[in-house]
């Protein structure tokens, strides 16, 4: 793994120079904002209401109102925005050709792929800690739970982390990196949808379909639970693009 | 030292190079010669451990590319053809990212980027963007990232490609002043260049090697004849049937006549300087002589000799594909 911070650094330099990653994490942040505020507006409207009804008052609590919605509606902002840092990964390299004196450098190819994974990841956790502020506010002002907060955030990483690899394994295969951008986002999409036919494909395809659904392994995480079959879900995901990204540059090697 | 024996690399079902056998001693400069899509750049990206053959063996100081690739790039400094740098960063900063890709500790950093930069002559633009650089300092820039690290082998595809004269010139001095302990295969289809810079040629055409000797070997083997142009106030006629007739010469070729100025190419053996014979037949005959001139051979008429003896009967469709071009 020689080599690989030299790549992390680049990378991660190219991804806090170029305007994308501002441009990401600003829409990324209003919309989060936005819908904490919706959200809180909604909690305080109820509130008032269950002053006058004590059986709703029972029923409404930061977490189902507040907490979980805004991890949820965080994920989808994710799923639109992550293909826009993960295009050009590697893209960009092959089309100006810089690849070439990449990989003639001292490192080997999973350094490569480590340096540049983990630099996706920083921007990933930058962008996150940047709403950090919204449990922050909870925890001051409310009596929220810290589980499912713990757990949302680390879903959203984790989610985060598959859809970068998803989108590197594609920008490896492509020079173009609206190609690569649109089909990171067209699979991305694909994968939290897949589970809503599950109910009529059948039992056996159902629970296939079911099991490949991003969305249906961040429900845990939403509850506050730590599932290790959801946990593995995410890692495994994780790892079985970065492995077809190696596969993908060792063609790149023979090709070129 | 670089061996290559029976190198081959296959795109799909097209061979870009074909059985190719070489070797460069170390501290030589060799010359990579050849057409544009000859198998050039396809040789380089082997020998940088940037692409597999698709068989042969390639040996780079006794390692094989197959095995030993990481050795290799530590050995190797590499400039491809386009130099592909990152245009957003500064010189100083690619130059360190090089320095950390090629795995120099970070105590040595800085004075390796510092003597780089000196030797290719950077100083005055280290704070630059690369994307506001010249071409010539890109090809600076570019040779100072493949000098990093100190690497005994340098390989070069077209480093002086679209530079302007003076650049050139530039660029050629730098290449000759690190040679000196190097061993150093550029690759070229500017011929001067090769018979200024280079120790050896080797010139490939079609992926295959067809020539490989020094510059002026090459130049000395592939004389068919000597020739000379000689340029006298004389009839045309006349001039040339005196000509024609001494001995040693093998034909003559009227040139341009202008004002009663005739001047004739001779062809004589190969061995024999014609000249002096010439002089004298000239002003023995109570003519003016006005220029006598010795045509050389050039690399350049080696080069295209070997070039297209292999390809004449592509050579008819060549040309119709450049008149449709220009129409």
């Amino acid at each position: 793994m020689n080599g690989w911070y030299a790549v992390f650094r680049k990378e991660a330099a190219n991804i806090f120079v170029s305007p994308i990653a501002y441009a990401v994490m600003a829409i990324f942040l209003v919309i989060a904002g936005f819908f904490f505020w919706a959200n809180l507006s909604l909690l305080s409207l109820l509130s008032l209401k269950a002053a006058n009804n004590p059986m709703l008052s029972q029923q409404i609590n930061f977490t189902d109102i507040v907490v979980r919605p805004l991890i949820q509606n965080m994920s989808i902002v994710m799923l639109f925005v992550m293909p826009l840092v993960s295009m050009r990964l590697f893209s960009e390299e092959k089309k100006s050709g810089s690849i070439e004196l990449l990989l003639t450098y001292p490192i080997t190819d999973l350094g490569v792929l480590a340096g540049k994974f983990f630099a996706a990841l920083v921007f990933l956790g930058v962008m996150l800690a940047g709403t950090l502020s919204f449990p922050v506010l909870l925890f001051a002002y409310g009596a929220t739970e810290f589980g499912p907060m713990f757990t949302g955030y680390l879903g959203l990483f984790l989610m985060g982390a598959a859809f970068m690899s998803l989108g590197m394994f594609l920008s490896s295969l492509t020079e173009n990196q609206i190609v690569a951008g649109t089909i990171s986002f067209g699979a991305a999409l694909m994968f939290w949808i897949i589970s809503w036919t599950s109910s009529f494909a059948g039992e056996k395809a159902g629970y296939v379909l079911k099991q490949l659904s991003i969305l249906e392994h961040m429900e845990s995480f939403h509850k506050g639970i730590l599932s290790l079959p959801d946990l593995s879900f995410f890692v495994l995901f994780t790892a079985f693009f970065l492995f077809l990204t190696a596969r993908s540059l060792e063609t790149c090697r023979w090709k070129g | 030292m670089i061996e290559v024996e029976g190198l081959s690399k296959y795109y799909g079902r097209l061979a870009a190079i074909q059985n190719v056998n070489f070797r460069v001693e170390s501290g030589e400069i060799v010359g990579f010669l050849g057409p544009n899509g000859a198998g050039k750049t396809t040789t380089m990206r082997v020998l940088t451990c940037f692409s597999p053959p698709s068989s042969g063996e390639a040996k780079i100081l006794g390692m094989s590319v197959w095995n030993n690739s990481l050795e290799i790039r530590k050995k190797v400094g590499y400039l491809p053809e386009n130099v592909p740098l990152y245009d957003w960063m500064r010189v100083r900063g690619y130059l360190e990212f090089v320095a950390r890709a090629k795995g120099i500790p970070a105590s040595q950093r800085a004075t390796e980027i510092d003597r780089v930069a000196g030797s290719v002559g950077l100083d005055q633009v280290m704070g630059k963007l690369v994307k506001w650089l010249s071409k010539g300092y890109r090809q600076r820039v570019g040779l100072a990232q493949a000098l990093i690290g100190d690497p005994p082998i340098l390989i070069l595809d077209e480093p002086t490609i679209g530079l302007d004269p003076r650049q050139i010139r530039e660029i050629r001095r730098l290449i000759k002043s690190f040679s000196a302990n190097r061993t150093v295969i550029l690759s070229t289809h500017i011929l001067p260049e090769v018979s200024q810079v280079c120790d050896r040629v080797i010139i490939i055409n079609k992926g295959s090697i067809v020539a490989e000797d020094t510059p002026g070997n090459l130049i000395a083997g592939h004389g068919k004849s000597s020739r000379a142009q000689v340029t006298a106030r004389a009839p045309e006629g006349e001039l040339r049937n005196a000509l024609a007739g001494l001995p040693g010469v093998l034909a003559t070729h009227l040139g341009q006549t202008s004002n009663g100025c005739t001047s004739v190419v001779v062809e004589a053996a190969v061995d024999t300087d014609i000249r002096p014979a010439l002089a004298r037949t000239v002003l023995d005959k109570g003519w003016d002589l006005l220029e006598l001139r010795a045509h050389d051979v050039s690399l350049e008429d080696v080069f295209i000799d070997l070039v297209t003896e292999e390809t004449q009967e592509e050579s008819a469709s060549e040309d119709n594909d450049r008149k449709e071009a220009v129409a």
